[in-house]
């Protein structure tokens, strides 16, 4: 199946539980009306979503870029989808950290709810098949991850 | 035959609080985890019932996000009402039961289902 290109930008509020999955659950619904595969579908929203709920939880606000790059486009056989998300800070003080499975600095309100095992990140560097972290402490951070699609 | 929500619903004894699901779904494996990040990483594929003491919305994103086919909440605990809308929404089952998860998560592995397959 070949896509077309495509580039959706969804913000994302800080600290608003209410919303907090319906970004994901977008992303979702439109991979699914487009026809991409349901592997690969299941890899982006578990990744989407757990991007999503760190810029509720840990942010200070940001937002969420789905592009879709078809095959046709970079001469290839393989098209990209790619998730990027970039926040307002705080930024993360060391990455290396926070890339560990079981490092969490959420508070025990959050806890309480089931998130901070510490797993989001990891979680999406497990389901992309590219994954890329930078962040400045003080600044902000930006996460980007692609997803072969055919 | 295979073991449906119908049967979960009538074998375990449960409350169903999704009154339009449809429970002729398929329960494939069991999963017990109150850890949401934790569930996404090993709650498995398929038709996975999920015992968990979660009640708020989130726990619906995450069965939806994994396709799940319901949620058991153990101890008589009650979702909170918008987690109930958006089961509903989203058309996943949400049970409560009397069992505590450990009994649930017994009572299903000797009915004969399994944890659920690595993602
Ligand atoms: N966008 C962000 N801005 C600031 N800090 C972040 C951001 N994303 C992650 N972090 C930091 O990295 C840590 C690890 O993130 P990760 O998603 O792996 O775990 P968690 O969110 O704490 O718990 P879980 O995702 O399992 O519920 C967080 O606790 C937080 O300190
Ligand atoms: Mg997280």
């Amino acid at each position: 199946m070949s896509h077309e290109a495509l580039h959706e930008s969804y913000v994302v509020q800080a600290h608003n539980f209410a919303s907090a999955g319906e970004v994901s659950a977008s992303i979702k619904r439109l991979l699914r009306h487009i026809g991409i595969d349901f592997g690969v579908i299941r890899r982006v929203s578990i990744a989407a979503y757990e991007v999503e709920l760190n810029l509720v939880i840990h942010s200070r606000g940001g937002r969420i870029d789905l592009e879709i790059i078809p095959p046709i486009e970079i001469g290839g056989e393989t098209g990209w989808l790619h998730l990027t998300s970039t926040d307002v800070g705080p930024g993360i003080r060391d990455v290396d950290l926070a890339m560990q499975e079981g490092w969490s600095t959420a508070t025990d309100d959050v806890r309480d709810l089931g998130f901070g095992a510490g797993m989001g990140l990891p979680n999406m560097r497990r389901n992309a098949d590219s994954f890329e972290i930078t962040s400045e402490y003080g600044v902000g951070t930006t996460i980007k991850m692609g997803f072969k699609i055919q | 035959m295979p073991i449906t929500l119908e049967t979960l619903h009538s074998e375990l004894n449960l409350k169903l609080l999704t009154p339009e699901s449809d429970l002729s779904r398929e329960v494939t494996a069991g999963y017990c985890c109150d850890l949401l990040s934790w569930a996404l990483a090993h709650g498995g594929t398929g038709g996975v019932a999920w015992v968990t003491v979660q009640t708020h919305m989130n726990v619906v994103a995450v069965a939806t996000l994994l396709d799940m086919a319901c949620v058991i909440l153990p101890d008589n605990i009650d979702p909170e009402p918008d987690a109930l809308q958006k089961a509903n929404d989203e058309s996943i089952a949400i049970f409560k039961a009397e069992q505590n998860a450990y009994a649930l998560c017994g009572q299903m592995w000797a009915m004969g289902i399994g944890q659920a397959n690595r993602s």
